[in-house]
């Protein structure tokens, strides 16, 4: 076998060569070590939270506000809201047109807890169903009932984090906590979740904690719970909370699963006929017009990737590129020395091809190296930037990590990337004229 | 033209390098453009006494009914607490991050509202809690203060204004006495301040709206409120724990979250572009370092290559000093050809940085300096070879033959 015979030749000249191959291994991998680092940020924030559900799960848009609102002052056109009036999605909750449905909207509850001073949690008021959708897992307990939100039940979720610090080394199920001085009842707990992006609510940003709890809509409506997020209102709403409630201010937001990705035209159709009601009713003075975007749409149109992260990511490429091309001229340094051996090896009877593929095994070696110190200086990377980020919050946890994609993905790149730069190089010696060099030698 | 005729022969060498150049040029000039952007945006001023203030958000548990009177009874508590210059609840301060934002009309009928603005809510004490620089007219005084709730649709009948904002609504004209509309009633311009930005100010990329405030004459009763504590120069982390005590000791049942010192505040607000300024300028660090070893490996290629051809110079007569200067020019060529490649990519990659990404356009200057930079470093890199070189002995021209 001719690969044995060409490994153990690579290893031996690896050897005779210590400081260019040091060189050339540290040239690949500090390039690809600074380009995963960067890409693997990017890769996460890009990342589809809900795969199997992606086509799926669908954000419905309605235009509330009429056409002079999607004008700014300079002529452009400016997309529908984001989130839903309460109006609206109460409607779309009723009419129930997807398998599963939930409105939603943030809160900060106070949480008087048994011992020690108040604090101000952060929560969700949202359907039974939401946790369905967007497979939240329990670890103990489950949503609660549909019952619950029709009657506007004082229950909870709580998130793992929460549960441990109220409730630490007991289930926390069945317990009562003091929301915003009333009494709520513990149905379930769930384990470590955090969604990146925030797909369900990214009305602030792409990237926030998961809630400390989750209680039903209709309680919180109830409750005259305030809202903590993104309002936006096309006029001035009436005043209080009922006030509020019938205003066209937009910040709910409106999630559907739809029991078939094909399921998206009906949907729309069933939406534009909604608007189309409105319409009749004297509500919408102008020709309906709705939206509806599947996660996956709604993800690539929110563009979610800071433009820092994709500016810093482009210039660790630019890095890369630098070092391969480094690394081109460290090689072909490598090779000439060794042009007097490869002379002999031709004038012994290897052809070309032979050395070809001896240098070529040398090339791959060297970007196995590379790639491994690449590996390991994007762990390195990476605790860095964590640390830097300063926290150790599920979503720096979650963003700042090498998973098995990620280490492919590594080793692939530092393979190619080195197969690519040794190219010419290994051509390069494989000319090597043999009378010419024992001449010369 | 013998340097010309050797660069023919090593033609791969010289485009790594010049490549290398050009790259390494673009990227470094860009991102110092952007960490001066970054650096830039870190240091603007908020208009508030920074150095002394510091705040924190108050929650009451449930919805009580006597907001007035707590409110009230903590802003004497903490106005009376030694060392404390002022105190102001609030809704919301420059770099909190949330806040109201209201259009602002120049006539009661307008289709479109002129401008945006941010909305902050104080009595006749803010001037002095926040430390603000008065610019023209006057603050509130106490006979106007009214009191607002919670998304309560209600507007004064006076207001002030920043300096910036007063100048996108009336242009040059004295601001002084003109009057706005927030919805049908009509408010007059009592006050300009100098300098107060928006809460969201850290997050507005461009110069224009940083500054576009304005304050309404109103208590703010809610059961979530913002205080903004002003101490004596010396005396902030003192009162800070005072005035916490003091809280808790009115009333226990609340929720006191976020107690920072505006330096803290403007640290937060401000981390992500101190974690890219830095990233930025550790891949810049790298890339130079890389792209001189670079320089300094190809020219000892290039010396061990013609050894012999340089013998023969040196036993023709050429000087030591000829040496070194020969692969100096000749790295000020190969390197120079890729500095103009470099000045011609970077300008070409920051227009369409410029148009894809938030990015402000950087100057010629700044490319051409970066050049010089780049160019200096890889003088400076041929200097161990180029000294390898001229060492070369005469003698070892007729060696080997």
């Amino acid at each position: 076998m001719m690969l044995g015979y060409y490994l153990e030749l690579a290893a031996r000249s690896l050897k005779r060569n210590v400081a260019l191959s040091i060189l050339i291994v540290a040239a690949v991998g500090v390039g690809i070590g600074a380009a995963m680092t960067e890409f693997s940020v990017m890769r996460a924030i890009s990342g589809d939270p809900v795969p199997e559900k992606s086509s799926r799960l669908v954000v419905p848009q309605i235009d509330a506000w009429g056409p002079d609102s999607r004008q700014s002052r300079s002529g452009a056109a400016v997309e529908l809201p984001d989130q839903l009036s309460y109006r609206d999605a109460m409607a779309l909750m009723t009419a129930h047109q997807g398998l599963r449905q939930t409105a939603m909207y943030g809160i900060a509850p106070d949480l008087t807890p048994p011992r020690g001073r108040p604090l101000a949690a952060s929560g969700r008021a949202t359907y039974a169903d939401f946790f369905t959708m967007f497979q939240a897992p329990f670890r103990s307990g489950g949503p609660w009932s549909h019952e619950d939100d029709a009657r506007g039940a004082n229950v909870v979720v709580l998130s793992a984090e929460l549960a441990d610090k109220i409730f630490p080394h007991i289930d926390a199920v069945g317990k009562t906590i003091t929301l915003d001085a009333r009494d709520y009842r513990v149905v379930g707990v769930l384990a470590p979740w955090q969604l990146v992006p925030r797909i369900y609510d990214m009305s602030q940003a792409a990237l926030m904690e998961a809630e400390d709890l989750y209680l039903p809509f209709s309680t919180a409506i109830a409750h005259q719970m305030r809202h903590y997020g993104h309002n936006s209102c096309d006029s001035t709403p009436p005043a209080g909370w009922e006030g509020h409630l019938n205003s066209e201010c937009v910040w709910i937001q409106f999630w559907a699963e739809l029991p078939r990705a094909g399921a998206i035209n009906d949907y729309r159709q069933s939406l534009l006929n909604y608007a189309a009601d409105q319409r009749r009713a004297g509500r919408f003075h102008w020709t309906p017009f709705v939206q509806v975007h599947t996660a996956r749409e709604w993800l690539a149109l929110k563009k979610v990737v800071p433009d820092e992260i994709k500016l810093s990511t482009l210039i660790a490429f630019g890095f890369l590129i630098v070092c391969l091309l480094n690394a081109v001229g460290l090689m072909l340094a490598r090779f000439a020395g060794r042009a007097g051996e490869l002379g002999v090896r031709r004038a012994l009877g290897a052809s070309r091809w032979n050395i070809f593929c001896q240098c070529m095994t040398e090339t791959v070696c060297l970007g196995v190296l590379g790639g491994a110190l690449g590996l390991a200086l994007t762990a390195i990377g990476q605790a860095g930037e964590r640390a830097l980020a300063g926290g150790d919050g599920p979503v720096t946890r979650l963003l700042y990590s090498l998973d098995t994609g990620m280490v492919l993905i590594t080793a692939g790149v530092a393979i190619v990337a080195t197969v690519c730069s040794g190219f010419y190089p290994t051509w390069r010696a494989s000319r090597v004229q043999p009378a010419l060099q024992l001449k010369s030698d | 033209m013998l340097i010309l005729r050797s660069l023919r022969r090593n033609k791969i060498g010289a485009a790594l390098i010049s490549v290398q150049i050009a790259l390494t040029l673009s990227i470094v000039c860009n991102s110092l453009s952007v960490i001066q952007q970054h650096l830039r945006h870190m240091v603007r001023p908020t208009g508030f006494d920074e150095a002394n203030i510091w705040t924190l958000r108050n929650r009451w548990i449930g919805e009580p009914d006597d907001l007035e009177a707590r409110v009230l009874g903590d802003l004497a508590a903490l106005r009376s607490l030694p060392g404390v210059v002022d105190a102001e609840a609030t809704n919301s301060f420059p770099l909190w991050g949330a806040g109201w934002t209201t259009g602002v009309k120049l006539k009661p009928d307008q289709r479109f509202s002129t401008a945006p603005a941010a909305v902050y809510i104080v009595d006749e004490h803010a001037m002095s809690a926040f430390g603000l620089k008065l610019a023209a007219g006057r603050w509130f005084n106490a006979s106007e203060i009214g009191e607002v709730g919670y998304q309560e649709d209600k507007y004064p009948a006076s207001v002030i204004v920043t300096r910036s904002f007063a100048r996108r609504l009336f242009a040059h004209a004295d601001p002084l006495g003109q009057v706005v509309y927030f919805g049908p009633q009509p408010a007059r311009v009592v006050g300009i301040v100098e300098r107060a930005q928006t809460p969201g100010a850290a997050q507005t990329q461009g110069p224009a709206q940083v500054e576009d405030a304005l304050f309404f004459p109103y208590r703010y009763l809610s059961s979530d409120t913002v205080y903004v504590v002003r101490a004596v120069p010396g005396q902030l982390a003192a009162t800070m724990k005072a005035a916490q005590d003091k809280l808790f000791q009115i009333m226990p049942l609340r929720v006191v979250s976020s107690v920072r010192t505006f330096a803290q505040v403007r640290h937060d607000v401000y981390a992500s572009e101190r974690k890219s300024s830095l990233i930025l300028g550790i891949v810049c660090g790298l890339l130079l370092i890389v792209t001189a070893l670079g320089v300094v490996g190809l020219t000892m290629y290039w010396v061990a290559q013609r050894r012999r051809y340089i013998g023969m110079r040196r036993a023709l007569g050429a000087r030591r000093g000829d040496i070194l200067w020969y692969f100096h020019l000749e790295n000020l060529i190969i390197a120079g050809t890729g500095a103009l490649l470099g000045i011609a990519l970077g300008m070409c990659g920051n227009v369409w940085l410029a148009g894809h990404l938030a990015l402000t356009r950087m100057s010629a200057e700044f490319i051409c300096g970066g050049a010089a930079i780049v160019l200096g470093l890889s003088q400076f890199a041929v200097i161990w070879p180029a000294w390898r070189a001229a060492s070369i002995p005469p003698a070892s021209a007729t060696r080997g033959l």
